[in-house]
């Protein structure tokens, strides 16, 4: 019972240590974002990794996404006689929720985890203690631009993401199902508003923000050696998976209570 | 007259409870070189951290070049660090970038110099060490002696007010162990004649201090010049330089 309660109470520290850590990192990053000096080359290559590491499995996720849905969809929307509308429910789908949340739980984690990893030896290795005693601001040069690499990455992944899985549905629709391509994009155009889109374009912002901050966080609290590397680097993947999936539920709420 | 390069009054900090500094004073003044030894685990690397601002004192006050620190944020502290150098242990080099990226980046970062300045400046200070032509290797294909070379080459490049060197000969051979002394030696000449030396290596504390500080569990059982040292009566002083001393 001793130890049941003494790990609880470890496990309620560490809890709380996290959040915090977390919350004094935005506020670090968010103090700093404005400060020169600017590396636009370390943000233009951080959106080079994150988007190159990213787009294949992103899309690949998002096609088969795409046509799993359609075919379960249609299946089951054919029971009441109303196959022809796989389109705009896998629009809906994909726009609202799957296509941002599958990208960033996608390619958060293995963003995030290699974030993590580069940030993480570089702490064990006192790299980034020897930033700091030449003077160089570690939260501009290392975190900034990889936070302002996911605004930009994470935005256009969802985007050519939607775009995939909507292509995955088409496919399905067509050749499984006989729908006509034409009516599927007929009544994706119809049934289907421009807010539909942006309010998983909002999330895929916010998602971005988030699971590589998490990232940053973990990378920046590494400690005991490689072992602890290790540690941090899974810790992130899972942490990352959760944070997408609880924050996606408030996300939604807060956006249908602003825009709906 | 001129304030100290480096104040510290009363400062303790601990470890998960564990006391590691336990209101430790010093002062460092302008053209010293102030060796300062212990056993493992007596605390120096942690009291050198501290008066680079890397870590923040449980208590007690910081001074770094007329400035108190302790309590001053990461930004605030750049200005400070920037006028220092800090020579780590293990080097601390960026693995991903070359020799001459290395020893070249804290004069991208802070200076307007030109491309070929730069070339000058890094090639300077690496002959300085004794290593020349190693631009284009990378650390990981570095000996261990080489790497922290380059790691004071890069401490020294922008030419530092103070250089705080972290157990420069811990894990070196006595070739490059003398090599590193008499680095610190020609120092003192030109470029930088103040600097706080952290070591266990008595003969290296030898050949380079003005003055010596032997701590011992999280306090100074001495400070003097190497002469009142080696003559001193304290059994912690006796003990150490006799390599009997044991921490805990």
């Amino acid at each position: 019972m001793t130890a049941l309660v003494e790990a609880t109470r470890r496990y309620a520290r560490e809890s709380v240590a996290w959040y915090g850590g977390l919350g004094l990192l935005a506020i670090q990053v968010t103090r700093n974002f404005a400060l020169p000096p600017h590396y636009f080359a370390l943000v233009a290559r951080q959106i080079d990794i994150i988007g190159v590491r990213s787009t294949a499995v992103a899309l690949t996720a998002a096609l088969f996404t795409g046509m799993v849905l359609a075919l379960q969809t249609a299946v089951n929307m054919a029971r009441f006689g109303a196959e022809n509308y796989v389109g705009p429910v896998v629009a809906l789908s994909i726009l609202r929720e799957l296509g941002p949340v599958l990208t960033a739980i996608l390619v958060g984690g293995k963003v995030a985890s290699g974030i993590t990893a580069e940030l993480g030896s570089m702490k064990v290795t006192e790299q980034i203690d020897a930033m700091r005693a030449l003077g160089v601001n570690y939260i501009k040069r290392l975190i900034v631009p990889r936070m302002l690499a996911a605004l930009v990455v994470f935005p256009l992944v969802t985007v050519l993401a939607d775009f995939v899985g909507l292509v995955g549905g088409m496919i399905v629709s067509v050749f499984d199902r006989d729908v006509d391509p034409y009516l599927y994009w007929n009544t994706i155009a119809y049934w289907v508003v421009i807010r539909d889109f942006l309010t998983g374009l909002v999330k895929s912002l916010v998602f971005g923000l988030l699971v590589t901050l998490i990232g940053c966080y973990n990378g920046l609290a590494t400690e005991g050696g490689t072992e602890g590397l290790g540690r941090a680097t899974t810790d992130t993947v899972v942490e990352v998976a959760m944070a997408v999936i609880i924050s996606d539920f408030f996300l939604t709420k807060l956006l249908l209570i602003l825009f709906w | 007259m001129a304030a100290p390069i480096v104040e510290v009054r009363e400062v303790w900090k601990a470890f998960d409870e564990k006391p590691v500094l336990r209101g430790i004073s010093l002062t460092l003044d302008k053209g010293t070189t102030l060796a300062v030894m212990g056993g493992s685990g007596s605390g120096k690397t942690v009291l050198l951290r501290t008066i680079d601002g890397l870590l923040a004192p449980d208590a007690g006050e910081v001074w770094l070049f007329g400035t108190r620190i302790d309590g001053l944020r990461e930004e605030q502290l750049l200005p400070l660090r920037r006028r220092a150098g800090y020579v780590f242990q293990g080097a601390a080099l960026f693995d991903s970038l070359s020799v001459f990226e290395n020893v070249a980046f804290p004069l991208r970062e802070h200076t307007r110099l030109g491309e070929g300045e730069i070339t000058d400046r890094v090639h300077h200070f690496l002959a300085l060490v004794g290593l020349p032509s190693i631009d284009d290797v990378l650390p990981g294909e570095l000996s261990g002696g080489m790497r922290k070379r380059v790691g004071i080459a890069r401490t020294l490049v922008t030419e530092p007010e103070v250089v705080f060197f972290d157990e420069p000969t811990a894990g070196l051979d006595p070739t490059n162990a003398r090599l590193v002394a008499e680095l610190i030696n020609e120092l003192k000449k030109g470029i930088c004649d103040t600097s706080i030396v952290v070591t266990h290596d008595l003969e290296l504390a030898d050949a380079v201090a003005d003055r010596m500080a032997i701590l011992y569990q999280g306090r100074f059982a001495e400070v003097g010049t190497p002469a009142e040292i080696h003559r001193s009566a304290n059994r912690v002083v006796r003990d150490f330089l006799a390599g009997e001393l044991r921490e805990g």
